[in-house]
């Protein structure tokens, strides 16, 4: 569109058009609310007093010095078992990312890019099951790992996070487009073997996949809570777990409460702001990898 | 709704930019594929043990009891639970609510948000929109039952004014597929969002430009251009959200939990079929349920490969 039509439209707006945009902000601005207030809500609730949280404004911030006594509550509840939820969750969470990294990546590059049987069958059962929701295998799973034993061992967690289609599909789907299949051939002609074709032309160019992968694989395990929840408990329990398990000690959702430990609202609002920090961290600063995965490079900015 | 949301929505690519010609490659040699096994190996090893393995075994369970073969029985007693009817239509009726809210509100903001000319301004509201997908699972109940609580409440007003005086008034029975598909929609629709906002970027600057020039408003170009142009991706996120809709558990659970049980613990199907493992040691019947929604859930998802045509590739 020239500049000359912009100003000829600008100039030509109706009543209906004013009332049209006039509209449209009003929605933007309800749905951006609805998307942000709770969220900031969040981020306030940490520094404030159980009563500061009843009665004042709910946008307005506590004390840095609250906050402190937030943290030092959470951190002392249970001696010291959110901090063991935290590192069970980064243990679990990048454990099996570095499988998922290990085992995804050749795959999506073999079916992308090297012929062999069975590889349209293994291409079209991945994207079945990628496609399924992850919570509809989760029972099966539960009682598959049941029948081998292997039920509250950390691997129980572990081994099934890895399996991860969806970064099978990413690694496939860049490996298709954005590697030719003449450069791989120009480096076998010259004698290099498939493993040094893969080691020294593929993986060179694959660093942006490997992050997007990455990137999705950590955020769907560090949020899982239903696999987790079923299959370690006590000690082993990620913080997704641990944090539903923090509500039968809050006395304000739970009247009935029996427990003598209480956690305060705040405390748990800070639990609950600090199970969610790293994704909330990282979708701060991986916006650009997100918006690319989420559209898988189908469609052009 | 997250855990349950679109597993992570991505993954598709628009139908009709199929790869170069594929033939020419089968010359290749027998070492080239021997390599092909070898770098599938480890992933196809988790395929099995964590997809089909699970699948199997649950069928496996479903049908016997024992391990002794009984044919349909566990579904039977399944569904002749008390318990069982309930959860359908606890499950059903929020996913109707949740598709419908969806569908609607997402292709109108996805139109909205596409229509803003300052850049900037649409790449914030983008942002804002999709920030809540990184609280997912039990976080994301949480911070909803703050949001839900009349007296914690930012929004406490509205809730008095809709006469809820306690969080246990607000999650009544009732309410709880609207509750369930505000938070699940809270969550998840950023997500959908982005991407109907991709499909559109996709369509093609003349035509839109040819509309206008034929004096087509805004509206009439969002009905006759965009939304024909949004079908297949409609389609995908409906049943996307459909399948992640039947698998509803997290909310219900931590609801439950926080309520001591003013939400039932059996409420969704999921919950049942834990329920069925855990509290009754009845293995059997708690695969009964799981291979019921793993039907659903392949049955969705196989229809959508090779009817929905997002994934003409290869």
């Amino acid at each position: 569109m020239t500049d000359l039509s912009v100003r000829r439209r600008r100039r030509a707006l109706t009543p209906g058009q004013w009332i049209g945009r006039a509209l449209v902000a009003v929605v933007l601005l309800a749905f951006a609310a609805f998307f942000i207030l709770p969220i900031i809500w969040l981020l306030l609730a940490p520094t404030k007093t159980n009563s500061e949280l009843l009665l004042s404004g709910p946008f307005a911030f506590g004390s840095f010095e609250q906050l402190v006594a937030n943290w030092n509550e959470l951190f002392a509840f249970g001696s010291g078992v959110f901090a063991v939820w935290l590192g069970n969750s980064a243990f679990y969470s990048f454990a099996a990312l570095a499988i998922t990294l290990i085992v995804s990546i050749p795959a999506g590059y073999a079916l992308a890019l090297i012929e062999f049987k069975g590889r349209r069958l293994l291409l079209v059962t991945t994207l079945v099951v990628m496609l399924i929701p992850n919570t509809a295998l989760v029972l099966p799973i539960f009682l598959e790992l049941s029948a081998v034993r292997l039920i509250g061992s950390p691997l129980a967690v572990i081994l099934p996070f890895s399996f991860f289609p969806f970064g099978v599909y990413l690694t496939y789907i860049y490996f298709s487009t954005a590697v030719s299949r003449d450069l791989l051939n120009a480096a076998r002609i010259d004698g290099a073997g498939e493993l040094r074709v893969f080691s020294q032309v593929a993986m060179p160019l694959a660093t942006p996949v490997i992050a997007l992968v990455g990137f999705f694989s950590f955020v769907a395990n560090w949020n899982n809570y239903f696999l987790p929840f079923l299959v370690v408990g006590g000690q082993k329990i990620p913080v997704q777990v641990g944090l539903a398990n923090l509500l039968s000690n809050v006395p304000a959702f739970n009247p009935t409460t029996a427990s003598s430990i209480v956690i305060q609202l705040p405390t748990l609002a800070l639990a609950t702001l600090l199970s969610v920090a790293p994704i909330l961290l990282i979708f701060l600063f991986a916006q650009r990898f997100l918006v690319e995965g989420m559209t898988a490079g189908g469609t052009k900015e | 709704m997250t855990v349950t949301a679109p597993p992570a929505p991505a993954g598709v690519v628009p139908s009709g930019r199929r790869r170069p010609e594929r033939r020419r490659a089968s010359r290749s040699n027998a070492g080239q594929s021997r390599f092909g096994y070898v770098f599938v190996s480890g992933y196809t090893l988790l395929l099995v043990a964590f997809g089909l393995l699970p699948t199997l075994y649950a069928l496996f369970l479903s049908f016997t009891r024992n391990g002794v073969f009984v044919g349909f029985d566990n579904f039977v007693r399944v569904f002749n639970d008390y318990r069982f009817l309930p959860a359908v239509g606890h499950v059903a009726m929020y996913v109707v609510f949740w598709l419908v809210s969806l569908i609607v509100l997402v292709v109108i903001l996805a139109i909205v948000v596409h229509s803003i000319r300052v850049r900037w301004l649409g790449d914030t509201a983008r942002f804002l929109f999709y920030i809540p997908g990184a609280i997912a699972g039990a976080s994301s109940v949480l911070l909803w039952l703050f949001v839900l609580d009349p007296s914690v409440s930012p929004v406490s007003a509205l809730l008095r004014s809709m006469g809820y005086e306690s969080l246990v008034n607000v999650v009544a029975v009732g309410n709880l597929p609207v509750v369930f598909t505000v938070i699940a929609f809270w969550a998840g629709a950023g997500g959908w969002i982005v991407i109907m906002y991709g499909a559109l970027n996709n369509i093609s600057a003349d035509i839109m430009e040819a509309a206008r020039i034929d004096g087509a408003g805004a509206l009439q170009v969002a009905w006759h251009i965009q939304l024909p142009m949004l079908t297949k991706w409609i389609s995908y996120m409906g049943i996307m959200s459909l399948a992640a809709g039947t698998q509803l558990f997290v909310e219900p659970k931590v609801l439950a939990q926080a309520t001591k049980n003013v939400v039932p613990e059996d409420y969704s199907l999921n919950q049942l079929a834990y329920l069925y493992a855990f509290r009754q040691g009845d293995f059997s019947g708690s695969a009964a349920i799981s291979v019921m929604l793993l039907v659903v859930a392949l049955g969705l998802s196989t229809i959508f490969i090779f009817r929905g045509k997002l994934f003409e590739r290869d």
